[in-house]
């Protein structure tokens, strides 16, 4: 029986982040779960696929997140309980609908998380999803430890019922991917049933057709809903106070920031200096709440991540309220007592407390920084993001990069998220030149591919992944194809969503639960779209290569590399080999070689190691996958694969 | 009175397993985690995934406490145990999370980062990163886990043996009904005699 099921209620248990929150769904009874993966998301829906069968519930992995919440949300308008999960940016690409659901409102319960990844640790942005609860007025909740993280969800399934209103539970990395005690509550029995009622009056919420408008009528009714739930904010258990009677400094903090801040008071020994008032509901705030511990003292420090909004939600409260609870002093981002950018953690909380203070904190005796900074400097050098060994990737940029440099054009390589956007990076010989989001590469290739009447021939090539390709590619392939616009589009087709775990895609026949489905054609869908396409298995070197300059230097118009190979780590190639490499050292020529150390100075697998004291190359059987690629590179022939039976 | 204080020498009680994307340091800091649940303690686990992962230095931060949940992340300075799965590794950690009472597990199997395999810069000798380590710490044990593991068939059992090797320093309470118990848990029936023979192993390299 997986995790997640086990244990009665009242039972204490370890759970990640995620897992509480999958859990959370589950004791609300939900039928229907939505969401496309992103770290630090991801383990959500794979962990409510795991249980589906079980509990009967209808789990997808949708082709991205604006479908992901419309999949949702129809389940809610059907009278279900709907969970939608996904990335920090995964609600920008959400926002169109969103905006039109806040207005139109829900009927069975519907939650969405987004997971926001502070300091950018598996991301290429630092983007805030609380902003959007505010700018579309939904109600906002952050869980500020494991135990809210399973708590809050049934919460937020109960408001979002009583409001009709979709409820966002914003969780940040180190709640999504840590791990703590978590108290289970109850799962709940029965199946409930799916009706879509809509021959109603128009304007009745529960059985009338669904839609934002009219206007000022259903406007005027989603602001109505906010002054609700602030009201019932007022006196909710996730808001709560820990502290003297009559703190010196206040701290307003929400999310992992509640855990950081809890560890700086108990660091700088100032529990009788300082309150903390940890927000659940940070959205709308509930302003007499806000007000009983405003009066408590009279210099406020905010602890959050990302913008300072929780901050400025509480000065426009403390402003409007200065004439009866008096001025202020805040403390945060804004004035920089707090860094701006980046994560938080306890020692960002500790400076800055601190200061507030007025007290001093040494974390480390200087001498003993000293030595590790020295041993560091002169023992442990920089550990740069690299393909795995034996990626497919690697080859895939290997070739590519080489192609553009045989052709001497200056042509340039858009790229896109997953993986391959480390080939921005040493590991992929640094070919991608422009990386934005989701499908951002093709429609830049798009654009870049127009450009001809301006006197632009360098060739224009994108990449993308296979997850990708569905996600957000198709429009800007549709757009390129259309506008007959020259470019190559480079599909590294790696059989599954390999950044974040191998979730499937609508290019695969298995669902998130593991039902056979049916699996889109990319080859078909580029030739229906009047591209040529061609494809090839990037560990194949040479015909990679051949086909690709071919490409680039006699075909006009839309082109497509399809470079079908599985991640090294996915399921069908973890821990097997295709070959068994050998060097041989007789052969190997090293630094006389005249290749330049082909092999380890310039391909840089991870699973070849440079042997100093011998002046040759050679493989470190620990972490050599057996792909067999760089048996390829080598001029002398001293690098030998053997076929794995 | 809580019979669990007495058995932690700190609370919150700071680990740190550290080593490189793909060594599988997310294993032994679940294994220890589920180890030390058992005994009725508050454990909180920060750890790095997704991108990070790929061929970058990872990092689970492992508290353990007889009272509360504490921050996923260790404030500076206040590691009371490292565990590196790889020697620069351990040195990374000290320099923002040690202190001179601080104790450190370390197996002594190099992972190259790509700017020394390369060539553009020198990964150290065995010898001198011992002595940085020694210097950094109040104890330390270096072992050979990844050979012994690879003897085995698999360099992921270089992670039990680790989880061994600390239940053999006495440094915390984890004994072997303990290991034998999480790892019941965690891995198929097949699995359980080979990962208790690592854990075995691993108790073996810090006999003295
Ligand atoms: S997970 Fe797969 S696709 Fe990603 S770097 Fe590793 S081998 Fe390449
Ligand atoms: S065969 Fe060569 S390229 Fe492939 S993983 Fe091993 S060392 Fe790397």
């Amino acid at each position: 029986m997986s995790y997640l099921l086990q244990g009665e209620k009242g039972e204490r248990r370890l759970f990640m982040g995620n897992e509480a929150i999958a859990r959370g769904a589950l004791e609300a009874g939900i039928a229907v779960a939505a969401g496309y993966p992103g770290t630090p998301s991801s383990e959500i829906i794979e962990n409510l696929a795991k249980v589906s069968q079980q509990r009967q519930l209808y789990v997808e992995w949708s082709v991205n997140e604006k479908v992901a919440l419309e999949v949702a949300t129809a389940a809610s308008l059907a009278g279900l309980r709907a969970l939608c999960v996904m990335k920090q940016n995964g609600v920008n690409v959400a926002s169109d609908f969103l905006l039109h659901l806040a207005g139109s409102g829900t009927r069975g319960g519907l939650v969405l998380v987004p997971c926001d990844d502070p300091g950018a640790l598996s991301s290429v942005n630092e983007g805030e999803s609380r902003h959007f609860a505010r700018m579309i007025e939904i109600p906002l909740l952050e869980p500020g430890n494991f135990q809210d993280a399973r708590e809050m969800i049934p919460y937020a399934f109960e408001l979002s019922e009583q409001l009709r209103t979709l409820v966002m539970v914003r969780s940040v990395t180190r709640l999504s991917h840590a791990s703590g005690g978590v108290t289970l509550g109850e799962l709940p029995t029965g199946q409930p049933k799916a009706f879509f009622k809509h021959d109603g009056f128009i304007l009745d919420p529960l059985a009338g057709a669904v839609l934002s408008a009219p206007v000022e009528y259903k406007h005027a009714l989603q602001q109505e809903k906010i002054r609700n739930a602030a009201e019932r904010f007022e006196d909710c258990p996730f808001n709560t106070y820990t502290g003297p009677p009559k703190p010196e400094v206040l701290i307003f903090t929400s999310s992992a920031c509640n855990l950081y801040s809890l560890e700086a008071v108990r660091l700088l020994q100032a529990e009788s200096r300082v309150g903390i008032v940890k927000m659940g509901t940070t959205w709308p705030l509930p302003p007499r709440f806000v007000e009983k511990y405003l009066r408590l003292a009279g210099k406020i420090l905010i602890v959050e991540e990302v913008l300072p909004f929780l901050e400025e939600n509480v000065k426009i409260l403390a402003a409007e309220l200065a004439p009866t609870i008096g001025a202020k002093i805040f403390f945060g981002k804004r004035d920089g007592t707090l860094p701006a950018t980046g994560e938080m953690n306890p020692d960002r909380v500790i400076t800055g407390l601190a200061k507030v203070l007025g007290i001093s904190y040494d974390p480390m005796p200087a001498a003993y920084a000293q030595k590790a900074a020295a041993a560091v400097a002169g023992g442990a050098p920089d550990r740069d993001l690299t393909f795995c060994p034996g990626c497919p990737h690697r080859a895939a940029f290997w070739t590519i990069h080489n192609v553009l440099q045989l052709d001497h054009r200056q042509g340039f390589v858009c790229g896109d998220i997953g993986c391959y956007s480390l080939a921005m990076r040493p590991t992929g010989f640094e070919t991608l030149k422009t990386l934005h989001s989701m499908g951002s590469g093709t429609g830049l290739a798009s654009g870049f591919g127009m450009l001809k009447p301006f006197g632009m021939d360098q060739p224009v090539l994108a990449v993308s992944g296979d997850s990708t390709f569905f996600h957000a590619v198709l429009p800007a392939l549709a757009n390129a194809a259309h506008h007959r616009a020259n470019i190559t589009l480079v599909v590294l087709d790696n059989g599954g969503t390999a950044m974040t775990g191998f979730q499937p895609h609508p290019g695969l026949e298995v669902d998130a639960a593991g039902h056979t489905v049916q699996s889109l054609d990319i080859t078909r869908i580029c030739q229906a779209m009047g591209a040529e396409v061609h494809t090839c298995d990037p560990f194949d070197l040479e015909t990679t290569q051949t086909i690709l300059l071919e490409l680039l230097q006699s075909k006009q118009g839309l082109k497509v590399l399809i470079l079908k190979q599985r991640c090294a780590l996915s399921p069908e190639r973890k821990g097997r080999r295709m070959y068994e490499m050998r060097i041989d050292a007789a052969k190997c020529r090293g630094e006389n070689c005249g290749c330049n150390r082909l092999c380890t100075r310039v391909f840089k697998c991870p699973g070849l190691v440079w042997d100093k004291a011998q002046g040759v190359s050679r493989i470190d059987e620990v972490i050599c996958a057996g792909c067999g690629v760089c048996a390829s590179l080598c001029p002398a022939g001293a690098i030998q694969k053997e076929a794995v039976q | 009175m809580n019979p669990t204080r007495s058995i932690l020498t700190a609370d919150p009680y700071n680990i740190i397993i550290t080593g490189v994307g793909g060594q599988g340091n997310v294993l032994a800091s679940r294994v220890l985690g589920n180890m030390l649940i058992a005994l009725g303690l508050h454990i909180t686990i920060g750890e790095t995934f997704g991108a990070s992962q790929r061929g970058g230095s990872v990092m689970s931060h492992l508290r353990v406490s007889s009272q509360r949940d504490v921050s996923p992340q260790i404030p500076r300075g206040q590691a009371h145990l490292v565990v590196s799965l790889e020697p620069t590794e351990a040195l990374r950690v000290l320099k923002e999370y040690g202190n001179a009472q601080a104790f450190v597990l370390c197996n002594m199997r190099p992972i190259h980062a790509i700017s020394v395999i390369s060539g553009e810069t020198q990964y150290p000798e065995a010898e001198q990163l011992k002595q940085w380590v020694r210097d950094l710490s109040q104890k330390a044990w270096f072992l050979n886990a990844t050979d012994a593991a690879m003897a085995m068939g698999n360099p992921i059992f270089g992670n039990i043996m680790l989880v061994g090797a600390l239940s053999g320093t006495g440094l915390l309470p984890l004994d072997r009904e303990l290991f034998a118990a999480a790892i019941g848990r965690m891995v198929p029936k097949d699995k359980i005699d080979l990962n208790l023979t690592a854990f075995d192993k691993g108790r073996e390299m810090v006999k003295e």
